[in-house]
């Protein structure tokens, strides 16, 4: 008996020994995420990290040959936590912008979807095209966001007169949206459709107005962000997108999400 | 350091700051009227009356305000049926009034707590004296057992007031654009975090200190008697008497 636990006591050295040297080989990357913006990145029921933005993550970490490891940061602390080296990259639906370029560098896109209002289905409202008009229509309207989001910047430089509210996540804005104390929430259009529409909570609400997708508010996509000047890093991450778009993984883990492409043009 | 973006944003911050001020003046005033008759009720001996207040001390001491914030705010949303019904949902609808209300609540019941100490200890001399005296009731509450109370509670609940003060940052998690809110704001569109932050750490330093200083001089006017004369006759302090 004590031979036979010596020998599985040996067998499992080994085996930790050879993971461990197999790991070395890899360079480790740490990569934060929200953990709040379903179906791209949030919590199951189960208390575990998943969505679109997580199944890219692992799926690059593979073609990358990466050793990852997932961080969950609250949003308006993501790219600071970046800064601070908390970890080396997030893949979080981090849309690139010009004022976020200032400070982290960006891959190329990993898909792209525009933004949207959405309100309770008994709510009259006629949003026009073009932000000018659609300002004087939502003048005095409650609209929810998400904080430190392009969504906030957009609302706050295009529809100044409306009465904007600012919430930590994406499932705050929708519950107070629920309860009435909001007339419109404003994100991503797929994050509403998944999070909110397609949800128990979201049968009595609907998309409103136009698709919004000015590049100078809503930017180029959702890329990875990384610290400036990792250039090798970002290679690998651009390198590893081009992988998993040709051989099949993206439109894989496209098709479990969404039955449209979310890659964009 | 990026000094322009803290010049810019300063007016910002400062009305920021009116809001903040704003909430923990409302939360204080209504706080401190409710502690009040709250710490006579504690410590009632009747068993009908103390338990109530007692638990109400304890879950507004017992439970985060974090916590207590998210329950007014958005669990009065899922109440908002029988909230309707009342005419409170108008009410409850402002992310103000939830706010006011929490740091209200939970003020009153560590102030509660702050007074109830306080009554206890006035000295029983005095209160034997004042019943010598025929007092004894309200009578023997408002003119002896309240004034020397309060006096006795002044250092601790000055505390109270810089930790209220402090906790109104919370309120920016349920929208409003307190000095915490508008800093949060500026910092995600700019990414400038020391700066933004490190300004509005300053003006919740200022304003602190100014509390602290208006309480010192309260302090020193309610505390007359227990100072020396300024000719100098040491006997006069009736609290050193061995001069």
């Amino acid at each position: 008996m004590r031979k036979l636990s010596l020998a599985v006591a040996a067998v499992a050295a080994i085996g930790v020994l050879a993971t461990s040297a197999l790991a070395a080989d890899m360079q480790k990357v740490r990569i934060g995420t929200e953990g709040a913006y379903p179906p791209f990145n949030y919590i199951d029921s189960d208390g575990k990290l998943v969505g679109f933005d997580i199944d890219i993550a692992k799926a690059l970490c593979v073609a990358a040959k990466f050793d990852c490891e997932f961080v969950v940061q609250d949003w308006d602390g993501i790219i600071p936590g970046l800064i601070a080296k908390k970890y080396d990259a997030i893949i979080a639906s981090m849309s690139i912008t010009e004022e976020r370029k200032e400070k982290v560098d960006f891959t190329g896109k990993y898909y792209s979807t525009p933004a949207k209002f959405v309100g309770a289905k008994s709510m009259k409202v006629d949003i026009p095209e073009g932000t000018d008009a659609g300002n004087k229509a939502l003048a005095g309207k409650a609209i929810g966001v998400q904080r430190a989001t392009i969504h906030e910047n957009f609302l706050r430089d295009n529809f100044p007169d409306a009465d904007i509210k600012v919430y930590a996540t994406q499932d705050e804005a929708n519950l107070d949206l629920a309860n009435g104390r909001l007339d419109l929430v404003m994100a991503d259009s797929m994050a509403l459709k998944e999070g909110l529409l397609n949800t128990e909570d979201g049968k009595d609400f609907e998309f409103k107005g136009p698709d919004y997708n000015e590049p100078k508010w809503h930017g180029l996509g959702a890329g990875i962000a990384i610290r400036k000047g990792e250039d090798a890093l970002r290679e690998s991450l651009d390198k590893a997108i081009a992988t998993i778009r040709a051989d099949g993984t993206y439109q894989k883990i496209n098709d479990k999400y969404f039955d449209f492409d979310v890659y964009g043009k | 350091m990026d000094f322009q973006i803290i010049v810019d944003s300063f007016p910002k911050l400062l009305e920021g700051m009116a809001l903040t001020i704003e909430i923990t003046g409302l939360a204080l005033i209504m706080g401190f009227a409710l502690a009040v008759p709250l710490a006579l009720l504690r410590l009632s001996p009747n068993p009908l009356v103390w338990p109530p207040v007692y638990a109400f001390v304890l879950f507004f001491r017992g439970t985060p305000l974090l916590v207590q914030i998210f329950l007014v705010y958005y669990g009065a949303g899922q109440f908002r049926p029988l909230l309707q019904e009342y005419g409170l949902w108008a009410y409850f609808r402002e992310a103000y009034f939830c706010a006011v209300l929490t740091l209200t609540l939970n003020t009153a019941a560590y102030t509660t707590e702050i007074f109830r100490g306080a009554i206890q200890a006035v000295p029983h001399g005095e209160v034997e004296a004042a019943r010598a005296c025929g007092m004894s009731g309200w009578l023997l509450n408002r003119r002896i057992v309240l004034p020397k109370a309060l006096r006795l509670a002044l250092p601790a609940y000055s505390n109270e007031v810089v930790f209220l003060f402090q906790s109104t940052s919370l309120v920016s998690i349920i929208t409003l654009m307190d000095l915490t809110g508008v800093a949060r704001v500026i910092v995600a569109r700019s990414f400038d975090v020391y700066e933004i932050y490190i300004t509005a750490g300053l003006m919740y330093l200022a304003v602190t200190y100014g509390i602290l200083g208006i309480f010192r001089q309260v302090e020193f006017r309610l505390s007359g008697h227990t100072r020396e004369r300024p000719d100098g006759d040491a006997t006069a302090d009736p609290l050193k008497p061995f001069g």
